[in-house]
């Protein structure tokens, strides 16, 4: 790990000053993930900025009759909160289908959102890996993927997002707000918070540097049966292999999202009239243009198949 | 003493207190944070320890052409840097197929080539971020399946009785199938951790070690020094399973590290670098052949199995449990080595039975379908009471067809459907599966030295370890029932090289070897206290802390006196391992569940019935067989070393992507033991039971897969993907 300073930041306002004045800095909350990366001097960053004291651990209603959820809600109070459990299940089950109970406790909802990859390449330093090293190369690429990214990959980058939760709130259409280092806020669709590896794998998120998340809003309900599926090797405390997020409704209409395929939560909304014609149409359209390798290919029919084991569920 | 003769009635054989389902007697110090395991250790010779990082190789082989220590010299905290550069000449251990501290030539990844001292532990690890390495890559060897066919053959548990070729040719029943098992971890949950201090040329490592006297003997060889200079100690070890049965690096460069730094130095390897760094258990390529009448009698038994090791390592023998398992005329077993350049492998927890039967009792199953019989009744037709190579030679104890018959009863295996893929239960597919256990109990010697101190306690010194099996537990026993005294009067004192050497842990001959050798050390303090105070020996009865014969008693706190009385002997075992095959038998019953849809695999229930011999401690046997069960899980369904055939590592080195079980992966585990003692194998007749709790148990698994999908899968992990595409279309 290498040396670093640190502050206590005590507003939003504080802490995009302190970005402001530190360009290399993170900002720590839970550091479930960070913490590791620094001791694997994966993030070499000089200084943190903790942000715990920022008052943004309360979920609330928006006018609209949508939830705010603040930055630092821990996974483990937002998956236990009524309003989340009765109205955004589909939300409290990935949470639930994530990580375990102690990490759950610290693990806060806008580092869920920004947890790394775990392509096991760029965990190795000795290892080729564009996002530790912007054109070093991809080792992964070739190598061992089958827990690697189907879809959306390219040349450079063939990682996948690991986050269950981010699966959810892609199906729900969250938002995630944030102020930027120079006190501007701006609101972004979770669709577009992150990021395909292109050519700039390293670039993960639309965050700009020293922008900090301070909530993430869910519209209205939206009803409907809503389902987690994460298939994995193990019962628990394993990254999915795929997992399917959807909302089903009394029509038979869904939304879908995928983890365990892409560097983002997979959900192609143009593909979902498709669920009429059922769960395979329905992946074929969603996955159009993968790329599977070999490890993975099968990625694609689990996908299918679990898919069509949620639109059962839901329908029973 | 010498153990040449079957064992008569002796005083263990009253089982006050051996046999009994006793509390670790460890336990308190463990639960309360006051065993000190190496890392944690505060010996006040080790007060001002600095602290060590290891720098492995970047690379899988080649050379290192450049080092630049200069930024790490200077970064702040550093003592010192060790290297093969600096080190001073070293030789290699006797049990070390590959130096522990490589260069300038790299042997394998991850190959400790520098160590880090420095003040504490964050320094040590950023200054070694600081060093930067060039190497000339040269080509290696990596990947299994492709250098079979440059792979040797073995002559180590090679077998050709009767005429193989010819009779399986003209079965009229025939399997033919090829098994692949993977790399696998030890994962133990304690990382190899050493603490080294030396006074002049004296240097003692407090560490993390199964077998302290080969420990202790090859850091004495490697550093070239005489053996009495080097003292080891182990005293608590949080999981070995064989990655701990030898000198490593973190013992190693704990000791270099201290010469350099001139003071004491901590080392505990990172978890990502232990896969790479340490032993695994090899893959294996396994094709069986097995030939039958129709009657279902075997007629013809074939197994091969290919392995790779470093230049110099060996074989994974993984055909041992098929030379001996079941009876047939006609057998064919040969192993064939290739050599590899990943990682040096090594046994892990019943090295070739466990690979082995992961792979022949999958073909059981098999065969048992071809012959249309139930995979049980096929395993007691075929059951054999002698050595099928030596019909002479006879197990000490043979209780495999009524583990089966028991294991059976008990399981609800007459509920089993033998239509593959024909139970449902909601959204899973259900099924189960049997697997025979057998793993041969070894015997080694082992010493031990008792001291009865003027209060009437009994101090056990002896090097043996616990490595969490329960050794202090049933060691204790054995004095205590021994000498007659409640358990809470004995005190055991273990992993010390300066305490007579033991058998050690692993290859599940620890407990009955290690209590064997107390026993005998108390068979001579008996004598002592007797001959002390007067008894005639043979005739005296030990009990409730006195001596009796006849009317008159003692108390042993009479036979001590002021100084204390000590006694010392080892157990040796003559030539009754060669007269009796001595082995340990069990059955596996298991049930799982498929999700129809994801092909998810998660085990419902799970009964092992074991016959080893006495049961020295049901509570920690069963802990021990309820471990190996688990791990079986492991095998069975997820634990693979991912090899990146180009880079020639394991690419999954950390527990996040070396899955193991989890408590959610855990079903209800029931364990039973067969009443059994076993003359033959010591004075305690007992035999090991911690490795053959894993053995059968994947294939166990493997088969109740196969009851449920009606998708054989024979290779493992058997992960979803391996029958995903061939598993029914959902409704």
């Amino acid at each position: 790990m290498k040396p670093f300073t640190y502050e206590r930041a005590a507003s939003p306002a504080e802490a995009a000053a302190a970005a402001r004045r530190h360009p290399d800095a993170r900002f720590i909350a839970g550091g479930t993930n960070l913490l590791d990366l620094m001791k694997l001097e994966i993030e070499t960053p000089s200084h943190l900025i903790d942000v715990n004291g920022l008052a943004l651990d309360r979920i609330e209603a928006t006018p609209d009759g949508g939830l705010r959820i603040g930055a630092l809600v821990r996974n483990t109070d937002l998956a236990a909160d009524p309003r989340i459990r009765r109205d955004y299940a589909l939300l409290s089950r990935a949470l639930l289908a994530g990580a375990s109970g102690q990490l759950r406790n610290k693990a806060t909802t806008a580092g869920n959102l920004l947890q790394r990859t775990r392509c096991p390449y760029f965990y190795d330093g000795n290892m080729a890996c564009n996002k530790r090293q912007p054109g070093a190369g991809c080792a992964a690429l070739g190598g061992v993927t089958r827990q690697l990214a189907v879809i959306g990959h390219s040349e450079a980058c063939i990682a996948t997002n690991p986050s269950d939760m981010a699966v959810a709130l892609r199906a729900l259409d969250a938002v995630v707000e944030t102020v930027a280092a120079d006190g501007s806020t701006r609101a972004i669709p979770v669709a577009e918070f992150h990021r395909l590896p292109g050519d700039t794998p390293q670039h993960e998120t639309a965050l700009q540097p020293g922008e900090l998340i301070t909530g993430v809003t869910l519209p209205p309900p939206v009803g409907g049966r809503q389902i987690y599926r994460k298939v994995r090797d193990r019962a628990s405390y394993a990254f999915a292999l795929v997992s399917v997020g959807a909302v089903v409704q009394p029509d038979g209409t869904a939304r879908v999202a995928l983890g365990g395929v892409a560097a983002r939560p997979w959900r192609v909304e143009a593909a979902e009239p498709e669920l009429a014609r059922g769960a395979r149409a329905a992946i074929d359209a969603i996955l159009d243009g993968a790329r599977p390798t070999q490890d993975n290919a099968f990625k694609v029919t689990l996908a299918a198949r679990t898919l069509q084991a949620v639109l059962a569920e839901a329908r029973s | 003493m010498k153990f040449d003769k079957p064992a008569t009635l002796n005083p263990i054989d009253r089982l006050r207190v051996v046999g009994q389902p006793l509390d670790r007697i460890d336990g308190p110090l463990k639960t309360t944070g006051q065993a000190p395991y190496a890392y944690e250790h505060r010996h006040q010779a080790v007060a001002d320890a600095a602290y060590g990082h290891v720098v492995g190789a970047g690379i899988a082989k080649g050379r290192i052409t450049g080092m630049e220590l200069d930024a790490a010299r200077a970064a702040p905290g550093v003592l010192a840097i060790v290297t093969a550069a600096n080190a001073g000449p070293l030789d290699k251990g006797k049990m070390n197929t590959v130096r522990l501290l490589g260069g300038p030539e790299v042997d394998h990844y991850h190959q400790a080539i520098a160590l880090v001292v420095a003040e504490n532990f964050e320094q040590a690890r950023a200054a070694a971020a600081l060093i930067r390495v060039d190497y000339a890559v040269a080509e290696g060897a990596y990947d299994l399946a492709a250098t079979r066919d440059t792979a040797k053959k073995v002559d180590q548990s090679a077998t050709a009785t009767g005429d193989f070729a010819g009779t399986y040719a003209a079965a009229p029943v025939r399997l033919d199938a090829t098994y692949t098992t993977p790399d696998q971890s030890h994962a133990m949950m304690e990382p190899h951790a050493s603490v080294a201090a030396w006074d002049g040329d004296r240097v003692t490592v407090w560490t993390s070690n199964q077998m302290i006297d080969w420990g202790a003997g090859d850091l004495a060889r490697t550093l070239k020094l005489p053996r009495e200079k080097v003292r080891l100690v182990s005293a608590f070890v949080g999981g070995g399973f064989g990655g701990k049965l030898f000198l490593r690096a973190d013992a190693l460069l704990a000791a270099l590290g201290a010469r350099a730094a001139g003071r004491p130095v901590k080392v505990a390897l990172s978890r990502p670098l232990m896969m790479n760094n340490t032993t695994h258990r090899p893959a294996t390529i396994q094709r069986i052949r097995l030939g039958a009448g129709r009657d279902g009698r075997l007629t013809a038994i074939g197994h091969e199995s290919w392995s790779g090791d470093q230049e110099g390592g060996g074989p994974e023998t993984a055909v041992d449990q098929t030379r001996l398992l079941y009876a047939g005329a006609n057998r064919l077993t040969q192993l064939r080595l290739a050599v590899l350049d990943l990682p040096e492998g090594n046994a892990m927890r019943a090295p070739g039975e466990a690979p082995g039967l992961m792979a022949l009792e999958i073909a059981m199953d098999e065969m048992a379908e071809k012959l249309g019989m139930d995979p049980v009744a096929f395993r007691i037709l075929n059951d054999t009471q002698v050595d099928p190579n030596d019909p002479e030679r006879p197990f000490s104890q043979r209780q495999l067809v009524e583990c089966l018959r028991q294991g059976a009863a008990r399981f609800g295996w007459e509920r089993r459907d033998g239509r593959p893929g024909s139970r449902r239960d909601g959204r899973w597919l259900t099924g189960l599966g049997v697997a025979a256990a057998f793993r041969n109990n070894l015997v080694t010697q082992s010493g031990a030295r008792l001291r009865l101190d003027r209060d009437g306690r009994v101090t056990v010194e002896t090097d043996m370890t616990d490595i969490g099996t329960g050794s202090y537990t049933i060691i204790a026993q054995t004095a205590a029932e021994m000498m007659g005294v409640a358990i809470d009067r004995v005190t055991v004192r273990l992993g010390d090289s300066s305490f007579p050497v033991s058998a050690g842990s692993g290859g599940q001959w620890g407990a009955n070897s290690a209590t064997a050798g107390v026993y005998a050390a108390c068979v001579k303090l008996r004598d002592a206290v007797a001959q002390r105070l007067g008894f005639n020996s043979a005739d005296a009865v030990f009990e409730g802390g006195q001596i009796r014969a006849g009317n008159r008693s003692a108390d042993l706190a009479e036979a001590a006196g002021p100084d204390g009385l000590v006694a010392e002997d080892s157990i040796e075992f003559g030539d009754l391992a060669e007269t009796y095959q001595q082995s340990t038998f069990g059955a596996h019953f298991v049930e799982v569940a498929v999700d129809a849809a994801t092909g998810e695999t998660r085990v419902r229930r799970m009964l092992a019935v074991c016959a080893a011999g006495r049961i020295l401690n049901p509570k920690t046997a069963r802990s021990q067989v309820i471990g190996a069960m688990t791990m079986g899980i492991g095998g069975a369904l997820m634990e693979e070393l991912a090899v990146d055939t180009r880079h020639g590592l394991f690419v999954n080195h950390d527990l996040a992507g070396y899955e193991v079980p989890v408590h959610a992966d855990v079903p209800h585990q029931e364990v039973i033991f067969l009443d059994e003692v076993d003359p033959i194998s010591s004075p305690m007749k007992a035999k090991g039971v911690g490795e053959l709790g894993i053995c059968g148990v994947a294939a166990a698994i493997a088969n109740a897969v196969y009851n449920a999908t009606g998708v054989r899968v024979r290779d493992y992990p058997v992960t979803l993907d391996k029958h995903l595409d061939r598993l029914p279309a959902l409704a």
